[in-house]
C-alpha cells in the first residue's frame, strides 16, 4: 500500500518523508534557474527567462516582484503559487509599517514568508506551495541580504546561491568562484557568469535586477547584459588560449 | 481647532496645516505632523478627532503604498481620493466612525495637472481649486475667493497663504502659531518656508 501514502496531504511516510514537499522541492528542480549574489555594497538577482512564445507579451512574465520598497524577491517552481505568497508577502511589508512604523527587515520578511510556506506543509485541505524563493534588500545597516526559502518551511542565509533547474551545477561554479568583497561589476559578472553555465542561448534569455546600499532596484536592460556576456566570452577565450600548449615552438 | 488650507495653481498645489497639538482647551504642543504622504505625488493633511486623524491617514497611506507596490504604477490623486472617502463613507455607517475632515492634495503625473480635494467627516467629497477646513475657513474662503486664480504662481501662491494665516491673527480669538505648508508639484512633495508673519 507504499502508493496511497502519497494521496493523502501531507502526512508522513514510515521512512520520515512529506511526500507531498517532497514533490513540491520537484517542482522547484524543474522552475527555471534563480541565482543571487552578494558583493560588498550590492546584492545581484539573476533569473533565467524562458523563452517566450512568438506572440507573447515577455514584460508580462515577472519572475523578479518587489515586496516593498527595499526588498525584492526572485523564485523558482510554479508561478501561480508564487503570485499568491508575494501577495501575502506585500501585505505584511505595509502592514508592519503600519504596526510599528518601520520597515520590515529582510530576515523579517524572510521568516514570515516562510512561515506561510510552512503552514502549508501543515494544514488541511491545502498542498505546499511549489516555489522556492531568494530575497534580497538592505536594512537600515545598509549590509547587503540574501536569504533563501524552501517549500519546506526552511530559511537561510547566504553569500551567494542558486535555486531552481541545475542549480546544484550553479551553486558549485559559485562556491569555486565566490570572492569576499565583491564590487558592483564583479557580483554582476558572478551571477551573469554561474547563469551562463546553464542558459545555453546566453544574454536575451537573463534577466538580472541589482539593488544598492541605496535600495533602489535597477534591472539591466538587454544591450548591457550582452556587453557582460561578450566580456565574459572573450576572457574565456584568454584562458583557453593560455591552458593550450604553444605549437610554435 | 485645527485650520487646513488647500490652494491649486498652475501646476502645484500649495498646503498648509497649523502645527498645534490641542487636549481641551490646552496647547500641549507646537510642531504636531498634520499630514501623510500617500505616495510620491499625493499629500494627506487632517484635522478632527486627534488619533483618528492619524490612524485613518496612515491606514490609506499604507493600502496606497500596496497598491503601488502590488500594480508598478502609482494611484492618480483622483483615485487616493475615491479611496479615502468610500473609506470613510464605510466607516461613518459602522458603530464607531472616524471624526476627521481631510484634505487631499496630490499632481496627476499624467494629465499633468495639479488637483485638491476636499472631504468632510460626512464622507463628502468635492474637486476644488482651493479649500479650508476648520475654523480657519470662516474667515479666509472669502480672501481665496478674491484672490485665488487658476494660474497662480508659487510665489503668488506662498503670498496669499500668508494673507489668510495674516488674517486669523488678528481676527480669531486662538492664538494661531506657526503654520506648515508643503507644495505637491511634478517633483513630488517638498516643505516651504511661509515668508510673513
Amino acid at each position: 500500500m507504499a502508493g496511497s501514502y502519497d494521496r493523502a496531504l501531507t502526512v508522513f511516510s514510515p521512512d520520515g518523508h512529506l511526500f507531498q514537499v517532497d514533490y513540491a522541492v520537484e517542482a522547484v528542480r524543474k522552475g527555471s534557474c534563480v541565482v543571487g549574489v552578494r558583493g560588498s555594497d550590492v546584492v545581484v538577482l539573476g533569473v533565467e527567462k524562458k523563452s517566450v512564445m512568438k506572440l507573447q507579451d515577455e514584460r508580462t512574465v515577472k519572475k523578479i516582484c518587489m515586496l516593498d520598497d527595499h526588498v525584492c524577491l526572485a523564485f523558482a517552481g510554479l508561478s501561480a503559487d508564487a503570485r499568491v505568497l508575494v501577495n501575502k508577502a506585500r501585505i505584511e511589508c505595509q502592514s508592519h509599517r503600519l504596526t510599528v512604523e518601520d520597515a520590515v527587515s529582510i530576515e523579517y520578511i524572510t521568516r514570515y514568508i516562510a512561515g506561510v510556506q510552512q503552514k502549508y506543509t501543515q494544514s488541511g485541505g491545502v498542498r505546499p506551495f511549489g516555489i522556492s524563493t531568494l530575497i534580497i534588500g538592505f536594512d537600515s545597516d545598509k549590509v547587503p541580504k540574501l536569504y533563501q526559502t524552501d517549500p519546506s518551511g526552511v530559511y537561510s542565509a547566504w553569500k551567494a546561491n542558486a535555486i531552481g533547474r541545475s542549480s546544484k551545477t550553479v551553486r558549485e561554479f559559485l562556491e569555486k568562484n565566490y570572492k569576499e568583497e565583491m564590487d558592483r561589476a564583479e557580483s554582476i559578472k558572478l551571477a551573469i557568469r554561474s547563469l551562463l553555465e546553464v542558459v545555453q542561448t546566453g544574454a536575451k534569455n537573463i534577466e538580472i535586477a541589482i539593488m544598492g546600499t541605496d535600495s533602489v532596484i535597477q534591472r539591466l536592460e538587454l544591450a548591457e547584459i550582452e556587453k557582460v556576456v561578450a566580456e565574459i566570452e572573450a576572457e574565456n577565450e584568454k584562458e583557453k588560449e593560455k591552458s593550450k600548449p604553444s605549437t610554435s615552438q | 481647532m485645527d485650520t487646513l488650507f488647500g490652494i491649486t495653481g498652475k501646476d502645484f498645489v500649495i498646503t498648509a496645516y497649523d502645527s498645534k497639538a490641542v487636549a481641551s482647551i490646552t496647547l500641549m504642543k507646537i510642531g504636531e505632523d498634520k499630514s501623510r504622504e500617500l505616495n510620491s505625488h499625493a499629500l494627506m493633511l487632517f484635522s478632527g478627532e486627534p488619533g483618528d486623524g492619524v490612524h485613518f491617514s496612515e491606514y490609506v497611506e499604507r493600502n496606497i503604498k500596496l497598491y503601488g507596490i502590488r500594480n508598478g504604477i502609482e494611484l492618480s490623486p483622483r483615485a487616493v481620493a475615491s479611496f479615502a472617502r468610500r473609506e470613510l463613507a464605510d466607516s461613518l455607517r459602522s458603530r464607531k466612525p472616524y471624526s476627521v475632515n481631510l484634505l487631499i492634495a496630490g499632481f496627476d503625473v499624467k494629465t499633468n495637472k495639479p488637483a485638491l480635494y476636499w472631504l468632510d467627516h460626512l464622507a463628502s467629497l468635492a474637486d476644488v481649486p482651493f479649500a479650508a477646513h476648520g475654523y480657519g475657513a470662516y474667515y479666509c474662503l472669502s480672501l481665496l475667493d478674491r484672490y485665488h486664480r487658476e494660474d497662480i504662481t508659487e510665489e503668488e501662491g506662498i503670498k496669499l497663504l500668508d494673507k489668510c494665516i495674516k488674517e486669523l491673527r488678528s481676527r480669531m480669538i486662538l492664538n494661531m502659531p506657526d503654520f506648515v505648508a508643503k507644495i505637491v508639484n511634478k517633483d513630488g512633495i517638498r516643505l516651504v518656508q511661509l515668508g510673513g508673519n
